[in-house]
């Protein structure tokens, strides 16, 4: 329970990053993810797109669908001004939460 | 290849989403299923290899529910560490979610807090409904605000006849109110009576209404069927002119009959033409007992013939009821009544007052109350204890609520890791007291839902509980607003009380005190354990108050069921014998009912058998002031007349003197006997036999010197509460003016049922004409402690209940206590404590907290119980013996149930209690 719900939640922020500098559509971001994380982090399908789509909803990232010539029809998405806040916000969160976690756990890097 | 957007269809179709946006998510999530496909097939493996494999990125995960939670915004979980940037419904459906789960693994705890709730609720929604019935509902007709009852403002002083329930009014100032008023569009009166539907034999009532022409007009009724009475079917001097049925009397007595109007109906023995049926919800103006018969005000002179009250201007049996005008309120009403008041007064002097009555009726101001509830003796009875009875309720419920807090509580104390853990990661304090509280939020429906159905069987109980003997109380028992508005108010504060304070307190502690404490702490935080003690201090003493009113009711109930009246009150069957019918001369009426009596006392199994005009403690009585060598008493003397033999069947001993004989006839000497009170209040210190005295008769009615000729000890005459009173008996052979009917008291060993019938057939033996109505004396005399048994029975169980309760919390405490000073209790007897020191230890703590729950509870019900000082009898509120027996009761049980915890203490074992750690 506890697991699903940080993963949930650290992904939000991995999208978000990976939408800083372009825009990018599903199946490359979630192909982003599990190889920068060396597959640690491996979100299927199904419980990928929901978040992608709550993060939509909440207005921090836009989605629209783009033709190429020879290409299949795909939905890229973009940060929007609101999910750039947003992301910075998240990164200082984190960050202080793992010095909190490390504080109280006495995990640390060697 | 496979087709991935019906895959991804399939997974969607219970998401119930708009048809556009189905289709962009399936055409998304397609097209990311075949670039998985594609890489899959590109790193080598099998078409069905990778379709499987692209199979499982649907599974795992019900797609269906998450897209759902995404779409519906407000089920939207809680962003991590950002909870103030979404808006508060944000996560509730999520939260209800996890409440209802927790719930269900936890059968047990959820069972006892909605079982508790749902006691308390329904017992508090049950007294209520009631309350909501005879107090607050409006009267069954059109604009009831516009209803205005008419009546002399204080009449305290007012005397003449009196007859019904509700006799404000005499026949001569309702007619001149109609008349002079003018804030009502009409004024209608009425009043109340039995009428008997057979024809000699057992009589069978149903209850009737007398009604003026305008009733039915002025409340706006329409007919269910046939037509209604009208100005035209009252016109003085009128003889039958036709019946109107309620709704249920037309069901009952002529089963539904589609034809009723123009059938026959027999009202003491006369013969009324039904004319119409009012609507199922009409049950009249009398809130609590329905009507079943309305005829005219013109037909009771017909009906009751020489005891008629229509043309008696000392008669009072009617109540008024008027429409306000547009524009007039009932204040404005009242000063044009109080203007025209002495006018009326002035034209309806009761030809027979005296200079003082005169007076004090010339006094009289009429004044408009507020109509639109109705006519209530039931309300004037059970107002005040229906709302006692609702403040206990609301206590029971208040110890209910506070035990679960203190269970809410412990429950929290065992998830506050996880709680410090959520705190630590950056969940708001606000939204976990808000999934905290959800729970309570649950379970509170959950009990009110329930409560709502038990009160759906306890007010009907409740109702039926009231019925005296062939007077079914009726009352629209509805779940209207005001009820659902009640209990969803109660069911919200109980969930508050006991939901809010150990979410608050659950989410207080620091986390990183928690995180930090290995397992647990050697001992408890005592600010911890103070508030749950607390919460235990609260539940015994608001018990002590609960079994201290219960006591005082029980202890009321029994004094006036034990109380001596001055006879012999068991096992007597009261006869009442109306041969108005038979239309017997004033003068052959005496032999008449001497036949009567004595046929009854020959009867096999008969003990003794006695006329009176005044049934003892039924309630009706006839007063007068005695005038002793020309002067005239201060108070009233009880009066009545009774046959030979009266004193012997009651059982009241003739302390000097003689008995009534067959030599006091209507010829001799008139006598007297009179009680030792009578002789205390009239002739102090004289011998009385053979004194004389009058009674002060007014109205032209003849003076007579009266000779006592025995004293009989004190008895009760009207009611068992009140102290005796000075009375005087007259045989009832000097009746100058005997009445068509009489009561017959009969004592017997017979079986009721086989006396009855007896009694039936003695009477029809003299005549079969004989109108009988038969009651049980004991019946009667419960009839009228109904008020002090339902007080008794319901406080009773609430005390139980409450009782119950607060051992619960006092246990639970003390068992979560033993538990958690596990550890130390193991060092203490590692270190040589000996069971009885530890048995000693644990039991010092519950015997605090009962000590100060009981000097706490002591000091509220001195404060508290003497608002019901009027409802009780033969002792005061702050009665020491109950309070005493009370405490002393609670603080037995309450011991005995922190025993348990502490002998469970003394025997654990020090190494499985360090062990634990």
């Amino acid at each position: 329970m506890f697991d699903r719900e940080l993963k949930k939640g650290s992904a939000e922020l991995l999208i978000l990053s990976l939408l800083e500098g372009r825009s990018r559509h599903g199946y490359e971001i979630s192909q982003l993810i599990e190889q920068r994380s060396e597959g640690t982090l491996k979100f299927n399908v199904a419980s990928f797109y929901p978040l992608l789509y709550r993060l939509e909803k909440r207005g921090w990232i836009e989605g629209h669908w783009v033709e190429k010539a020879g290409q299949r029809r795909r939905r890229y998405y973009k940060l929007t001004p609101e999910g750039r806040s947003m992301l910075k916000q998240q990164r200082r969160t984190w960050q202080e939460f793992v010095e909190a976690m490390q504080r109280i756990t006495g995990v640390r890097h060697a | 290849m496979p087709d991935f957007h019906e895959m991804v269809r399939e997974r969607l179709r219970d998401a119930g989403l708009s048809p556009l946006r189905e289709v962009d998510i399936v055409e998304e999530m397609a097209q990311d299923l075949r670039d998985r496909y594609d890489s899959f097939i590109s790193s080598g493996m099998t078409e069905t290899e990778a379709a499987a494999a692209v199979a499982a990125e649907l599974r795992d995960v019900d797609l269906a529910q998450e897209i759902m939670e995404v779409e519906h915004r407000w089920a939207e979980p809680a962003v991590l560490g950002s909870a103030s940037q979404g808006h508060f419904g944000q996560g509730t459906w999520h939260d209800l979610r996890y409440a209802l789960r927790l719930l269900r693994l936890n059968p047990g705890f959820t069972a006892i807090c909605v079982l508790s709730l749902a006691l308390g609720i329904g017992a508090n929604t049950a007294i209520f409904q009631l309350l909501d019935a005879v107090r607050m509902q409006s009267l069954p007709v059109n604009h009831p605000e516009e209803l205005g009852i008419v009546r002399i403002q204080d009449r305290s002083k007012a005397s003449g006849s009196f007859t019904g329930r509700y006799s404000n009014l005499t026949t001569g100032i309702w007619k001149q109110i109609r008349q002079r008023q003018q804030g009502f569009t009409d004024v209608a009166a009425w009043g109340t009576t039995n009428l008997n539907l057979n024809t000699g034999g057992v009589a069978e009532y149903a209850r009737g209404i007398w009604v003026s022409g305008q009733f039915f007009d002025v409340l706006q009724t329409q007919p269910f069927m046939g037509r209604l009475i009208s100005p035209a079917d009252d016109v003085k001097g009128c003889a039958a002119p036709g019946a109107v049925i309620s709704y249920s009397f037309w069901e009952r007595y002529f089963g539904g009959d589609p034809r009723v109007v123009g059938r026959q109906l027999t009202l003491e023995g006369h013969p009324f033409e039904v004319i119409g049926v009012t609507p199922p919800n009409f049950y009249g103006i009398d809130v609590g007992l329905s009507y079943d018969v309305a005829i005219p005000l013109c037909s009771e002179p017909m009906m009751q013939g020489e005891s008629s009250l229509y043309d008696v201007s000392w008669g009072w049996w009617l109540g008024a009821l008027g429409r306000l005008k547009p524009g007039w309120t009932l204040d404005r009403a009242t000063a044009q009544l109080e203007a025209v008041s002495p006018g009326i007064m002035q034209d309806t002097v009761p030809t027979v007052y005296d200079a003082g009555g005169v007076k004090d009726y010339l006094g009289y101001r009429l004044g408009a109350y507020p109509g639109a509830n109705g006519f209530s003796r039931l309300r004037t009875e059970y107002e005040s204890p229906l709302w006692i009875l609702l403040a206990l309720a609301g206590l029971v419920l208040l110890i209910a609520c506070v035990n679960l807090a203190n269970l809410m509580l412990a429950r929290a104390s065992q998830r506050e890791r996880e709680i410090a853990v959520r705190l630590a990661l950056g969940a708001s304090r606000p939204r976990l007291i808000r999934q905290l509280l959800m729970e309570s939020v649950v379970l509170a429906i959950a009990g009110g839902a329930t409560g709502i159905a038990l009160a759906g069987f306890l007010s009907p109980f409740l109702m039926h509980f009231l019925d005296t003997e062939g007077k079914p109380v009726y009352l629209p028992l509805t779940h209207d607003w005001r009820v659902l508005g009640f209990t969803t108010l109660v069911a919200a504060i109980t969930c508050l009380i006991f939901g809010l304070a150990p979410a608050v307190r659950a989410t207080k502690a620091s986390p990183s005190s928690i995180l930090n404490s290995a397992g647990r702490s050697m001992t408890l935080s005592r600010e911890r354990l103070g508030f749950r003690s607390l919460l235990v201090i609260v539940q015994v003493s608001l018990s002590l108050v609960l079994v201290v009113g219960a006591l005082l009711f029980v202890q009321s109930l029994r004094n006036l069921v034990t109380l001596d009246p001055g006879f012999q009150r068991h096992g007597m069957l009261i006869v009442d014998a109306d041969f108005t019918r038979l239309k017997i001369p004033m003068e052959r009426r005496v032999a008449f009912r001497e036949q009567l009596l004595e046929r009854i006392r020959s009867q096999q199994g008969v003990t003794s058998a006695s006329e009176t005009n005044v049934v003892p403690l039924s309630g009706w009585g006839w007063n007068n002031r005695v005038i002793v060598g020309g002067v005239v008493s201060q108070g009233h003397m009880d009066m009545m007349r009774v046959s030979s033999g009266y004193f012997r069947t009651m059982g009241t001993p003739i302390l000097r003197g003689r008995d009534f004989n067959s030599h006091d006839t209507a010829q001799s000497q008139k006598v007297a006997i009179v009680n030792e009170e009578f002789v205390r209040e009239v002739l102090p210190g004289m011998d009385p036999i053979g004194k004389t005295f009058q009674i002060n008769s007014y109205g032209g009615v003849p003076r007579f010197e009266i000779e006592i000729v025995g004293v009989v000890a004190n008895s009760k005459y009207r009611d068992l509460r009140e102290k005796f009173e000075a009375t005087a008996f007259y045989p009832q052979a000097q009746d100058a003016e005997p009445d068509p009917s009489t009561s017959i008291l009969v004592r017997s060993e017979l079986d009721s049922a086989v006396l009855t019938n007896e009694v039936k057939n003695a009477i029809a033996a003299v005549n079969p004409g004989v109108d009988i109505r038969f009651e049980s004396y004991d019946g009667m005399i419960n009839d009228q402690l109904l008020r002090e048994r339902l007080l008794a029975a319901l406080s009773g169980l609430f005390a139980a209940l409450a009782v119950v309760l607060a051992i619960i919390g006092l246990y639970g405490l003390m068992a979560y206590t033993v538990a958690r000073r596990s550890n130390e209790i193991g060092i203490r007897v590692a270190l040589g404590a000996v069971p009885a020191q530890i048995v000693k230890m644990v039991l010092s703590q519950g015997l605090r907290l009962i000590t100060t729950g009981l000097i706490a509870g002591t000091a509220v019900a001195v404060l508290t119980t003497r608002w019901v000082s009027s409802l009780l009898y033969g002792l005061k509120p702050y009665d020491p013996a109950c309070l005493i027996i009370a405490a002393a009761g609670l603080a037995l049980v309450a011991t005995v149930a922190s025993i348990v915890p502490a002998r469970r203490a003394a025997k654990l074992d020090p190494m499985d209690a360090l062990r634990e750690q």
